[in-house]
Order: structure tokens, then sequence, then C-alpha cells
């Protein structure tokens, strides 16, 4: 792993890094209440009396946001904790209504787990999960609507969060930005959390540290908090790992401290110092009694499960004899592998591969469609697939058959007929137009017959020109070599 | 004619439905005592209006035979239940005007039955205080004080007042460390504090979470077990409300005690117990005796760690659960240069004294470095406690033991003043019931030598309300007290 190691003129040092990530859940009401999580709506609209910590209210724990939880574990090979207990992380802020967060502490839902990562040289490493655990997400202050004013809106607030903490196990920018990859594709698999990191529904901080390559001693870390994509985090790592070798070879020496991160400059920002972790007078939360988990309930949770990426991935290459590379591209989202699929079954599923990759990627990337918008459906594409397949048409005229479908969103042997565009392979019609082309051509022909092999193409040109390029390729080649000797 | 106001609920009930005299009567009468009895506090805010015209709703009902089972019993309800539309301050300044809009499920329950509210009680600001003291709106006073004002208990002390004074049929009340139990027995009335989670919490301003229970406060055991019936409940809107029905607590009374089995806690009988109680508590135990219970002595070996648990414990939910009251949303707000400052001004002007104390104990006792040494090891202790009782109930059916070491002493005790742990020590015979989560009743049995009213206490098993109804009416029957 010899691309892992820092290298400086005075030595070679590695970082150590792991993740803590707040996913939103994806659930209809918040986490200890009833209000609506919709996104998009006016200012303090989705807010009941539980949100805003209205005197007298209790929390009531949102079974589906413990499902979700509970299927998110699960996905990540972890432990489901069948006791777990909810507490109060208690602090002030303006968007903290109750003045505590509803958390887990002690004893987290999910335990330890384990995410296989593919790395861009086609490695895989394992990435230890430590916990994941539950709590409630905090509403948003505004400060740039009046500079005298804040405001705040509790929309968020009490939405249900998923807090995945990761083990030191980074050792570059690279396995992070896997990683963040990964969990966002299970996840959206599992429809448990949107993952879009821009509009803040998967957040993530990052804690760095570096050491001389060969120690196993951990050094004090900074943590870069709230980076908003993973192209963002990985640059931030890689310039704080670098900023602190460069700290330490100057003789330095770092402090436990949080950062901010820079996307205009690249750079990482001090912030503060690390506060004592235990400053938040954490304490079990008395109106919530433990949440008690039996076997059946997390059966039943994994019997809803789907198939995962890595799971579809593996059944890609061995079922349908799909390469490394086109699995996973196609299994990356849960969305084009179901595409994917519905217009692989039965055909050649490598000729499917090829074309969703290529012209149907391109098209929707050129047209900024999203798969469900396309207009060309799967059945469609397949039975596309089925006319070049079956001599119908040949590759050249499929291309333009495609692109009568995305204008039109018609069947492509309904545009093959409609456009007479069905491939000739009529022996006989081809020899006529092959002796008419012959015959027009003279000079050409005894060029040809001089020696010069290479018009051959150039008669060819001539007969699909004629065909209107219906003619078969390879059947007016083998005519034309009869006919010219 | 008879005051309509000396009738029980009992009575009440069967003179409205035999027509003997109507809702509005009734409530006319004790609006009347309410009138007459400004002097006591009791009242923080009257609802006079709203309760004629619940009142009138009440005779129709009578009239075309459609009553509900406590249609127009005129009741006072403790400030700490949010009441929709009307003023609930927890006698707080910092919930001064504070007007929710909604209602906690007890007293939603008790409207539902057809209950009328007379307005809101007077208490100890957030329910912390033994004495009614650290009211906002000032001390309560206790309806038996002669000479001097009287405290009237706490924190329930509007509640215990305006019953023995006979301004309410009955009330609400809450009790997080014997703030039913002990008014109730300074004001000579009947209270209980029912299991944790036998009543749902929902709407009730939290104090302390795990200890918090409302319950019935009312003139006599027949009344307590009528009321609590209507006020108790599963409610999927408080996750630590029990699941299990609740018995019509009724029924039981004027059953057999013939066998019970009644544990004298050793551990209660301190020196420092004023005489008259302790020969009370002999006297009760001596009626139950000849109704054939057996008296047997029982221990609560770790009753002693009882008060500093609780004063650690309590503390510490009540300053998380005290967090929210930050100017920012509702109640007291004073601005300041920043969102701290603002949370200093409004927070140093709208709490009191003792609930100021109770916060920093708690910050103290949850922070970094003393949660081990304190909370945890409150929490272990806490534990033992309730061992105790299990242990003890293996022995007994019933615990008596009195309510407090003292009877209602002066406003502005100097010694209760100078030293708040000195007013702790009045919780000393009901805190270990909250920590173990048990029900407990309190009813009159005597006077003390200064012709004042002593509160005897029945301790049962979780949910085992019933036995202490049963027990408390032949105790209540044969004590024989004469409500003020």
């Amino acid at each position: 792993m010899a691309e892992n190691i820092i290298k400086t003129q005075n030595g070679e040092w590695e970082m150590v890094c792991g993740l803590e990530i707040h996913c939103q859940i994806i659930s209809k009401s918040k986490i200890f209440s009833s209000a609506s999580t919709e996104y998009g709506a006016d200012a303090n609209e989705n807010v009941s009396f539980v949100d805003v910590a209205m005197p007298g209210m209790l929390p009531v724990l949102n079974e589906e946001c413990v499902r979700q939880a509970v299927k998110t574990g699960l996905g990540l090979n972890a432990k489901i904790n069948n006791r777990s207990v909810f507490s109060r992380k208690n602090y002030f802020y303006a968007d903290l209504p109750q003045g505590y967060q509803i958390t887990q502490y002690e004893y987290p839902l999910v335990g330890e787990g384990e995410v296989v990562i593919d790395l861009p040289n086609g490695e895989t490493r394992k990435i230890g999960i430590e916990r994941i655990h539950i709590e409630q997400d905090t509403g948003k202050s505004i400060h740039d609507i009046n500079p005298k004013k804040s405001y705040i809106d509790y929309n968020r607030a009490g939405v249900g969060l998923m807090e995945l903490v990761t083990k030191p196990d980074f050792r570059s920018a690279e396995e992070v930005g896997a990683f963040l990859k990964k969990l966002r594709s299970i996840v959206r698999y599992l429809g448990t959390c949107d993952g879009n990191m821009d509009e803040g529904s998967m957040r993530c901080d990052a804690s760095v540290s570096v050491r001389p390559l060969g120690s196993l001693d951990l050094r004090p870390r900074a943590e870069i908090k709230n980076v908003n994509s993973v192209k963002f985090v990985m640059q931030a790592i890689d310039y704080e790992a670098k900023r602190q070798v460069e700290v330490y070879e100057n003789g330095g020496s770092i402090e436990q401290q949080t950062r901010n991160f820079d996307q205009n400059t690249g750079e990482t920002k001090f912030l503060r110092v690390k506060e004592n972790a235990n400053e938040y007078r954490y304490f079990p939360e008395p109106d919530l009694p433990p949440l008690v988990l039996s076997d059946e309930f997390i059966e039943s949770v994994r019997n809803e499960m789907c198939e995962l990426p890595d799971t579809k991935k593996e059944r890609f290459v061995h079922e349908l004899k799909l390469p490394h590379y086109d699995a996973s591209v196609l299994c990356e989202n849960k969305e084009t592998a179901e595409f994917f699929e519905k217009a692989a079954t039965g055909r050649d599923a490598k000729k499917v591969a090829n074309w969703v990759m290529g012209d149907f990627f391109a098209m929707l990337n050129a047209k900024h469609l999203s798969l469900e918008n396309s207009p060309v459906s799967a059945e469609n594409l397949g039975a596309l697939v089925d006319l070049i397949s079956n001599n119908i048409i040949n590759g050249k005229t499929a291309k333009d058959v495609f692109a009568i479908m995305v204008e039109t969103g018609k069947a492509p042997d309904v545009i093959v007929e409609e456009n007479g565009l069905r491939q000739v392979t009529d022996t006989k019609a081809i020899e006529s137009i092959v002796d008419a082309v012959i015959k027009e051509n003279p000079d050409n022909v005894a060029a040809y017959k001089g020696g010069k092999q290479n018009l051959m193409g150039w008669f060819v040109g001539q007969v699909m020109k004629q065909s209107k390029g219906t003619a078969n390729p390879a059947l007016v080649n083998q005519i034309l070599k009869e006919k010219l000797g | 004619m008879t005051d309509l106001t000396d009738l029980t609920i009992a009575q009440v009930i069967s003179g409205l439905s035999k027509k003997d005299f109507s809702a509005t009567e009734l409530t006319k009468a004790y609006i009347k005592n309410m009138q007459n009895g400004r002097k006591y506090n009791a009242y923080v805010t009257e609802c006079v209006e709203t309760a004629l015209k619940q009142a009138k709703v009440s005779d129709e009902k009578y009239l075309n035979n459609t009553a509900r089972q406590l249609e127009g019993v005129p009741l006072g309800i403790k400030d700490l239940f949010c009441t929709k539309g009307i003023k609930t301050t927890a006698c707080s300044q910092i919930l001064e005007n504070f007007v929710p809009e909604y209602e906690s499920t007890v007293t939603a329950n008790l409207l539902n039955a057809g209950a009328l509210f007379l307005g809101k009680l007077n208490m100890d600001e957030f329910a912390m205080g033994g004495s009614n003291e650290t009211s906002f709106f000032g001390p309560c006073i206790n309806p038996w004080s002669k000479d001097v004002d009287l405290i009237s208990g706490g924190s329930s002390g509007g509640s215990a007042a305006a019953v023995c004074a006979k301004m309410c049929a009955a009330a609400t009340g809450t009790d997080t460390g014997g703030s039913i139990r002990q008014p109730a027995a300074y004001c000579g009335i009947t209270g209980v504090k029912p299991t944790y989670g036998r009543c749902s919490r929902y709407g009730i301003i939290a104090f302390a979470s795990s200890l918090d229970q409302a319950g019935p406060m009312a003139k006599d055991v027949t009344d307590c077990a009528i009321l609590l019936k209507h006020m108790a409940g599963f409610d999927e809107k408080d996750s630590t409300s029990a699941k299990i029905e609740v018995p019509d607590f009724v029924k039981v009374l004027g059953s057999d005690i013939r066998g019970l089995k009644v544990g004298i806690p050793i551990e209660y009988r301190s020196d420092k117990l004023n005489l008259s109680i302790a020969k009370a508590w002999d006297l009760a135990a001596d009626m139950l005796r000849k109704r054939g219970a057996e008296i047997v002595d029982i221990s609560l070996p770790h009753t002693k760690y009882a008060l500093p648990v609780y004063y650690i414990i309590a503390p510490a939910e009540a300053s998380s659960n005290l967090a929210r009251y930050d100017g920012l949303r509702y109640g007291k707000r004073i601005d300041g240069n920043s969102l701290d400052e603002m949370y200093i001004n409004s927070r140093t002007a709208g709490f009191g004294k003792e609930v100021k104390r109770r916060i920093m104990v708690g910050t103290y006792v949850l922070s970094a470095g003393y949660y081990d040494a304190y909370y945890v090891k409150a929490q272990k202790v806490r534990r033992l406690i309730r061992q105790d009782f299990i242990s003890a109930f293996e022995k007994c059916d019933i615990i008596l033991a009195p309510t407090s070491p003292t009877t209602a002493f002066a406003i502005g005790d100097k010694s209760m003043q100078s030293n708040p742990i000195n007013m702790y020590l009045n919780d000393v015979f009901t805190v270990s019931v909250n920590l173990a989560g048990l029900p407990a009743m309190s009813l009159p049995t005597g006077l003390c030598e200064q012709g004042l009213p002593i509160g005897m206490q029945l301790i049962g098993k979780p949910f085992d309300e019933e036995t202490i109804f049963k027990t408390g009416l032949a105790l209540e029957q044969d004590a024989n007290f004469k409500r003020k």
C-alpha cells in the first residue's frame, strides 16, 4: 500500500482516520413525536408541542425509526443489541428546544460491524464499525436573514438520526471516499437514509491524526466538522494529514481540536480546542424506558431487507457473467441495477450492460435526466438489443433507432418498421445493388483488380449508401469479394 | 339544609343524581368558600365563570340522564397540570403568563368524566419545596392556623388547604418526594400517591421524571378511591405509564382486613419523631390489630440513605427538565446582548432561590468527575432501597408509618429558612416510597398536643392500591378524625 505513505524529505508518515457520520433516518414522522418529517415545508410548519419542548411534553419512541436503524445495522453486518438505553446530552443552544438532546450513550442500539470497501486499484479493504446509535436532530439556526436577529426553524428538530462511528481504520483519503460511497449505496438500497451530503441528510465528521510509519501509537487528533461532499471530505483529510506532518517535522505538537474545512481554499481552519467529552452531563433519559428488542423483532426486520450491493454484484458476476467492473458500476445504485436487470433478463447480459453503461448513461448525462425520467424504458432497451442479436438491424442502425427512441419514447421494433430500417439480409437484393455499383464504376473495378485492395472499403460504402444503410455489412463484404474476384 | 361543601364526592354524586341540589348550586357554594378563603392564598388562578358554565352543562346532563360518573363535581387543580386555555405557571415567575394549548391526560380524564375545575392551586415553585413557601405567588396558609400562620405543607400545599377549607370537593396533587402526602397530613385531609406509572405524566410540568406521580387529595378515603379510578390509566403519550388495567378501587372499600399483615419499619422509630406522632402511630397499629390484622416488625435497612439519594436524583433530573425554560419560545424573557446573556438574564429573573439551588446541585452531580461518585452511586443505592421494600413485602402486605416526623410549622420558620437540610428532613418518611415507585396514602388519624392534624401513611406493594384503600378505610372509620 505504498500510496498510503506520506513521504517527506525527512521521513515517512501514516495517517490514522476515523469517521462519525450522521444519517437522517427516512421515516414518516419524527423520532419522538408525530410531527411530519417532510422536507421543504414552510419554516416551523412541521412542529409539535413535543418538538419545541412545551412544558409537560414527553417523548414517545417511533418504532419506524428503530426498524430503520436496525435494518441499517444489519446491512453493515453489525451486532444488534437487544437492549439499548436513551440518554440525555445536556447543553444550551437556540436550536435545541429541550436544553438536551435525547441520544444513546453507554448502550447504543447497534454494536460492532464491518464494511468491505472497493478501492480504485481493484483491491478491497475491511473497515470496522464501532457502533450506531439513534438520536434526535436539532432545529436550524438561520443567521443571514437579518443582521441583528437570528431565526430558528424547528422543522428539523426531532427528526431521527443514526450516528455511525467507525473504527480508526482509514489510512488514506481514497479509503474514506470509497467508504462513504459504499455507505451511501447501502443506506439508499435499504431506503433508510437519502444519503445526500449536500442537503445534509448525511453529514460527516472526520478525525485525523498522523504517526511515523511503523509506529502504532495514536497521537492527538483533529476533528473536521460537517464537510458536505465526499470530494471535500477527501480533500480535507488529505490537507489535514499533510498539515500535521509539517507541524511535527517542524518540531511542533498537535493538540486535540476541532477544525472547519474551507471549500474555497481546500484548507482546514482551527475552530476550537476540543472540550472534555463529558461536559454534556449525560444521564439515562428518565422519560423513556430502555429499548428492548426481541430476537423475533430483529428477524422480522432482517426478512424485510432487500439484496445489498455486494451480494447483487457477486450475482451479476457469477450468474450473468458480467466483468467485475461492469457489475460494480451497475450495482452502485439500486435503481440502475434494477433497470439493468429488467433489460438483461433473457438476453446477453454483457451486450445489455454495454448499452446501459454506454449510450444509455451518456444520453441521461447529456439530457440531465434521472433514471426514473428516462424516455427509454428497460423493456425497450432490451428489445433494441434483441433486434441487433436477431440481425433485424445492424449496430449502426441501432444507434439511429436509439436516438429516435430517446426523442419519441417509442418501442424499437415500431421505429424500425415505421422507418423501413429493417436490415436487408436477402442475398439477391444485395447482389443486384453490388452489380449496379460494379457496372457504374468500371475504373475503380479495374484499379481494384490491378492491386488497389484498399478500394474494397469504398465499394462497401457505395453499396451501404445505396441500401440506405439497411444492408447487412457482412453479406455486402462477402458478395463484393466474390464478384470482384 | 346542610352546607353543600361539607359533602363528600360520594354524597355529592348521590345528591346530584337525586336532584336534591344542582351542580350550579354546589359550584356556587364552593365559589363562596373560595372568596371567603382568599386569605389562605390557596388558589393562584380562579376559573369562576368557566366553572359555572360547566356546572350548567352538568345540570342539563342530570336532567336528560346523560350524566357521567363525576358529573358536576367541582375540583381544584394543582398548577403543575397543564390545562388548555387556563394559565398554568408551576407557581414560577418564568411561566407567570403561560397558557397551554393542550390538556394534561389526568385533567382530561377528569373533564371527560364530567368534573369541573374551580381554578388552579398554589404549590411550591416547580413542586420544589415542602412548605409551599417557594411559590412565586407567596405561601399558602394552613386553614388549621390559630395565632400564627402555619405552612400548608408542600409542594401540593394549595391542594391540601383548598380541600381542608372546603374550597373544592377534592383536588389533584403530584408527589415527587412526599408532595401529596405531607401537605395532606399537615392539613388533615387524605391523599394518595399511586404506584409510579399508574397515572400518565403527560402534560404535567416535570420536576423529576422518574419520581413524579399524580394523585388525588380529598376529604376521605372513599373520595380518593373514586377520583383515582378516573385519573389513572395507561396513556400512549407517556412511555413510563403502565399497561395495567385500573381496578375499581371503590369496590374493595369496606372489605375485611382480618389476617392482613401490617409491617412497622423499625428504622422509622427515631428519637427525632414527635412524641404525639409516635403515639398516634401506636394507636393506629392497635386499631388495625383490633380489626384482626397482624402487626409485624419489618426492617428497611437503607432508610438512612433515602434522603441523600433523593436529593441527588431529583435535582439531577430537575436540572435537565428545567433547561427548556430559556426565555426563547415561551415564558419570561429578558433580552441580552447575546444568546447566552439572554439565557442568564431570563433564568436569573425567572427562577426562585430553591429552584436555582436544585438546578445547581443537579448540574454538579451530573458533571464530569462527579457523576460516578454521586449520580451513579445514588442510582445503586436507589436499587437497594427498592430491594428493602421487596424483602419487607415478603413479610407483610402493607406498611404503616407516620407521614411526617412533625406537624405543620410556622411560615418563615427560622431553622428551616437558615438551613435547607432541615426542610428536607420533613421528607424522611416519604421519599423512599418515590424512590421505590410504590403507592402510598396519607390519612389523618388524630391531633398533636398543639391541636394540629397528624397523618399516617400506608405503603403498599406496586399496583396494589386496593389493599391501601381497604386498610385506609378501616383506619379512617376507627380513628374517626373530625375534619376541619
